[in-house]
Order: structure tokens, then sequence, then C-alpha cells
């Protein structure tokens, strides 16, 4: 689960890590009213769900209330696309109206899991304000790199390690030590995945301040988080998305015209590859879980001929222990219910399959059945080239 | 033979007495698996499906020996169940659950690192050993005994793989779902190592998908060690760039993870990629025929 910018800083902040002074804004009027507060000269920036804001023109240096206003009328409702947004880009819905801050040096700082070692790791570069995996790809030399202890946590030695490596010397390698110990600390007691500051700056007046920040939590913990879910900025996300997550099913919107049904990331994830194989472009990845029961699979049905791309449907269940028949009554109910006439191939394997296919060639859909995943793949495409698309 | 479980595993169950704990149970004892006690604190001495019931896996190993356990503890508690068999000195724990925090897997995996249980999953469909011990999520029917080892990051994929891998006769050793979470006991790496020690083994798929560097590290270690013939299928291959495909595990974060990348490595390492999902029982036949090794059918055990 991924959180804005500002509500990151008012996260971190709250683990006295210290932010520069700012403000949220709705309306260019706020903005304005915002910029007055911070003396004119202030820093605008789009609030999204992606990075490379920046370079896509969502951050912009401001010298009066007046240019600020006119600044976020600009901002407000425009779809920022930037390297992470992918090409439909992200609306802009919420502004943060920062002071301006004269900057001495910039770092990067952050804590996020690392697989190999099965532990959280720390992550520190004297090269701030760029991307990391840039860092990692030009200058691998300049990053360092601390996997932490659980029973230990993060040592208040280890931090001073690190800060000193990045070149900072007395006081202000001091509060950097503290901020990192106090970094780890929120990224435990918030169920962090990922915890960012880039740039981390020291001021030109000899202070630390978060600059930029970015949050993303463990969605398996969001339920010791009960603030977790109103955190959550719908405008950012796909709707389709949001249904699906409603449902417990992983729905991702892809550029194609064939609807995908499968049960398991793993197998969902084969399906698109296969559909690409025999020449198709799936419309969306969708996993309604390795257990898919008939409600799921109705639900998982309604979304994915909400979206009016999709021309045609392909099913892939491999039921195992699920009862075929059971799944075969789900897809016919969903489809009856919305009045379905797109093509549908549906692949099953499991117990009861042959009821199962029985039931849904009698269903009067318009529907084939696959008998392997190949021949599946095969007939959808085929189907689909049929009906003139 | 076979690996991590066979016909003398002794099962414990822990969350025997909630509804897929339940379900699963009755599904593995049908298929022949012996499961010799349930775990359900609070609920301690009753018998469920003529299965005791105890309150901690310490007592139930007391009384039945059990001596590997099968956990359908709910996410909140799933961290803690695994502990506890470690705890209780079991040889394995297959942890089932799905999502489990990870700051709780951070530590359950840091304890249960260095105790002698060894941990499958969490996340993940579990281990059959065909014929012999079910111990899982998985569809009994699709497996068949044989000879070829199967390590997993996935579940249903997995199932598509050994339906496969039986229709063209070639029989399994010990199928091995490793899970699809970040944080995992068993990696590739550690499965690969049983499966070439194993003398009942002689060839082994292995199913990986986007996101991290396991399966390369698992294509290096092949390459060094490995002395049976290894095929292998990688998922995500259209996946798009940056987006969670359903495991918290499957995302391609800064140009790594690539599917690409992992096929190119595994080439690069002797091992058979299949191109196409639909392809992975013929790029295990492929790998077998280039070594030179004819499966005949397994022996019946």
């Amino acid at each position: 689960m991924n959180i804005h910018e500002y509500q990151a800083k008012e996260i971190l902040n709250g683990f006295g890590i210290p932010i520069p002074r700012s403000r949220v804004a709705l309306t260019a009027d706020q903005v304005e009213r915002a910029a007055k507060e911070m003396g004119g000269h202030c820093v605008i920036k789009a609030q999204i769900y992606a990075g490379g804001r920046g370079k896509a023109g969502g951050v912009k240096v401001v010298h009066h209330p007046e240019q600020a206003n006119d600044v976020a009328k600009e901002l407000f409702g425009k779809k920022l696309v930037t390297i992470q947004t992918g090409p439909e880009g992200l609306k802009v819905r919420r502004i943060l109206i920062e002071e301006a801050v004269e900057i001495a040096r910039e770092f990067y700082v952050s804590i996020t899991l690392d697989r190999e070692s099965s532990r959280y790791c720390l992550i520190a570069s004297a090269e701030g304000g760029v991307e990391i995996e840039e860092v990692a790809r030009k200058s691998p030399e300049k990053i360092h790199m601390l996997t932490i202890d659980p029973f230990t946590g993060l040592r208040p030695y280890q931090a001073r390690k690190i800060a000193l490596a990045l070149g900072l010397t007395g006081v202000v390698c001091e509060d950097c030590v503290e901020l990192l110990l106090n970094l780890y600390k929120c990224c435990l007691e918030r169920d962090c995945f990922l915890v960012e500051i880039n740039p981390l700056v020291v001021t030109k007046a000899g202070w630390l301040l978060a600059m930029d920040a970015k949050m993303s939590f463990d969605d398996n913990a969001v339920y010791r988080h009960r603030e977790y879910p109103d955190m959550v900025d719908y405008s950012q996300l796909d709707p389709l998305e949001i249904t699906a997550g409603k449902y417990d099913l992983a729905y991702i919107k892809l550029s194609g015209s064939i609807g995908c049904m499968v049960n398991g990331a793993g197998l969902a994830m084969a399906t698109l590859d296969v559909l690409k194989e025999f020449g198709g472009e799936p419309a969306n990845f969708l996993d309604v879980g390795g257990g898919a029961t008939r409600e799921k699979v109705a639900e998982a049905f309604k979304i994915i001929l909400e979206d009016s791309d999709v021309k045609a449907v392909f099913v892939n269940i491999f039921g195992g222990i699920m009862r075929c028949d059971v799944i075969a009554q789900g897809i016919i109910e969903a489809a009856s219910e919305v009045k379905c006439i797109l093509p549908i191939v549906v692949r099953m394997d499991g117990s009861h399959v042959e009821e199962g296919k029985k039931l849904l060639q009698e269903s009067g859909l318009n529907v084939q059945i696959g008998e392997t995943l190949g021949d599946g793949a095969g007939k959808i495409v085929k189907m689909l080239g049929q009906g003139g698309n | 033979m076979s690996i991590l479980i066979d016909k003398n595993s002794k099962i414990v169950v822990q969350g025997i007495t909630g509804r897929s704990g339940l379900f699963h149970t009755q599904q593995c004892r049908a298929y022949g698996t012996n499961i010799v006690a349930g775990v359900t604190p609070g609920k301690g001495g009753i018998h469920i499906d003529g299965i005791p019931v105890f309150n901690t896996v310490e007592e139930a190993v007391r009384y039945t020996r059990a001596n590997v356990s099968m956990i359908f503890v709910p996410p909140p508690g799933a961290a803690d169940a695994i502990l506890e068999s470690c705890d209780a000195g079991l040889d394995l724990a297959v942890c089932i659950t799905e999502g489990i925090p990870v700051r709780d897997m951070v530590m359950a995996r840091a304890v249960q690192k260095d105790s002698k249980t060894r941990l499958v999953g969490p996340n993940c469909p579990g281990v059959i050993t065909p014929g012999e011990c079910k111990l899982g999520i998985m569809p009994g029917y699709i497996h068949k005994p044989g000879k070829v080892g199967v390590v997993s990051r996935s579940g249903t994929l997995t199932y598509e793989a050994v339906k496969q891998l039986s229709d063209i006769g070639l029989g399994q050793s010990t199928c091995v779902g490793i899970g699809g979470d970040p944080i995992i006991g068993m990696k590739f790496i550690d499965v690969l190592q049983l499966f070439n020690e194993d003398p009942d083994t002689e060839a082994v798929f292995m199913i990986g998908e986007i996101g991290g560097g396991a399966e390369e590290e698992a294509a290096h270690w092949i390459k060094e060690n490995m002395k049976k013939p290894v095929a292998a299928f990688i998922a995500g291959v259209t996946a798009p760039p940056g987006k969670r495909m359903g495991h918290a595990g499957a995302i391609i974060t800064g140009g790594k993870g690539k599917a690409e990348d992992k096929i190119k490595t595994l080439n690069d390492c002797g091992v058979v990629v299949a191109t196409s999902p639909t392809r992975m029982g013929g790029a295990m036949q492929e790998a077998l025929d280039a070594a030179g090794t004819t499966i005949v059918d397994a022996p019946s055990k």
C-alpha cells in the first residue's frame, strides 16, 4: 500500500525526523494562502503515487503567492506522466506547499526488506536527489548497505558508521545517527515495506531535513493499523483495481482486449505469457486466489466485463481441490446476470471437470472449452479474430 | 526415497480446528498421509475426526512422536506457530498460511534459520511425495510416483507443470512449493541440494517467476554443483514493470527481477528453459534427452 509524500513526512515527523514547514491544499486558493504564509517564496509539489515528478513538471519553485496560484491552477486535474506512471499518467488532486530551503548537501537514505538475508536493510548514499537505481548502476561504490539484525535492532555505532561514510562530521553526524535510528523505529512500528528519504539534506544553516519521502506499507500488516485504509487516495488508483481489492482479488489493468480470469498468481502470469505467444493481448491480470470459490469467480467475471476494452474472456482455472462444476456455475451466473454476449473460452482442470464442461456447454453462453492451456489460448485468439474486433 | 517427507512422516496439523485446516487435514488423510495430531490452543483434549488435539506442539510431540508440522494458523498467529514448531524440535514445518506480515516473518525466519527445523513456505501449496505423503493443499490426483523432483515459487502453476509431467509419463519424487512471499524458509538452492543428494531423483523441474534474484542464484548453483539434468519455466515474461503481480514477491523494480534476465542466466548455466507454459513437460523431456538420461517407470513404492 502506497501513500503520498506529505503523509509519509507527517509520519516521519511523528518519529522525530525533521521535515520542512509545509501545508497540503486541494484548491488553487488554498495553495495561494499557504504560499503567503511561507512568505511567497516556496516549492509547489504535486502529490501523486509515483516518483520522477520533478522532470515531469510536477515540482515548481515560486516566488509570489499569485504565482503559486497560477502554478496550482495548471497542476490541479492535470495528468502527470513520469517514468514511473506509465503512459496514461496520474491525475493531480492534492498539492504540497513547502518552505524553500537553502541546501548545502543532499543524501539518500532508506530502509527496505532484503530478501536475500531475510532482514531489513539500511541503504545510504552521498548521491541524493537522484534515483538510487541509477546510482547503483553508475557508481555502486557510493552506496552503503547494512542488514539489520532483528534481535539487536539498528545500533547507534552502526548508524554512526553510515553517517561517517556519508561524509558527515560533528553535530550533524550525531543528528544523522539519531535520524537513522528513528527511521528504523518508524519502519518497524508502521510495518513499512519501504521507507525512503531522498533527498535527505543538510541546509546551509546546518540542519538535517527530510526534503522528499516515500513510504509503502506491508499489505499483510494493514490489519494492525486502523488508520491505514483511510489514508488511501483512491483518485490515484484504477477504479477497477479498487473494486477488485474489495473482493480480495488481485487485478491489474493492462492494455489489450482479452479479459483474463485465472486462479493463482503464477498461473495468471503464465496465462498472460501464453496469450501473447498466440498473438493475443491480455486486457488484465486477475488472480481469483489459489482456491477459487464460486462467489469470487462471479465477482471477478463482473469486474472483467466492466472494462469496455474487453472483447473476449479467457478463464483458466486449475481447480485442484475445488470442484469444476461449482466454478462453472459461478461463471454462468455472473455471465447471465451481466448479459454477457462476448466470446468466452474456459479451460478448467480439477475434480468434476466433465460436469463443469457440460454445464457450460448447455448454458447458452457464447462459450468454448479449452482442453489444455495452449488449446484454450489458441481458441480465444481465434474467436476474437472472427468477431471482427 | 524422496526428500523432506515420506510414508514414515508423522504429521501434526497446527490450526486443525479452523475451516481450511480441517478440510485439508481430511484431504491429506484421504491421500494416505499419517496425521497423528492437531494443535489448537484452548482446544486441547478433544478429538476431531479421531485425531487428538493438543494445546501446544510440544505436547503433541510428547504424546504422538510427530516430527513434521503443517501450519494453517491465520496470519496474526502464524509466525508464532512457526516459532513453536522450531521450539518443539520438529524436522520440518510446512506453512501454508498466506498473508503473514513481513515484520513477523523477519523475526520468525531469524530464529528458524538457527534451529534444527526446516521451513517450507509460508504462502505455499506445500510438499508432496506422490503415493506416500501429501502435506498441503495441492490436488493429489495429478501427481504420479516417479523420479522428477519439482520445486516452485508458485501454486497452481505447479499443478499445471506436474500435470504436464505426469501426462508424458514423468512421475515425481517429491514436489516442493517454496512459496511466493519475499521471506521464505527453504529457497530453490536448499531444495535443489536435497534433490541432488536423493538417489531416487534423477532430474529436476524448477518453476520461477519475476521478482528478486533467487532464480539467478539457483542457476549459478546448478552450474557449479548439480549432477542431474534441470529444466525450468519462468512466469511473467510479459509482465509490466513496477506492478505487483499477485504475489508480494512478484514485482519488477528498477530493472531488476525481469523474466528475460532470469531465463538468460538459466540458459547460460545449462538449464533448459521452457519457452512457453504449454511446454513445461516437453522442456523436462528435452533436458533428459540432452543428458542421455532415460527414466524408466518408477518402481512402485
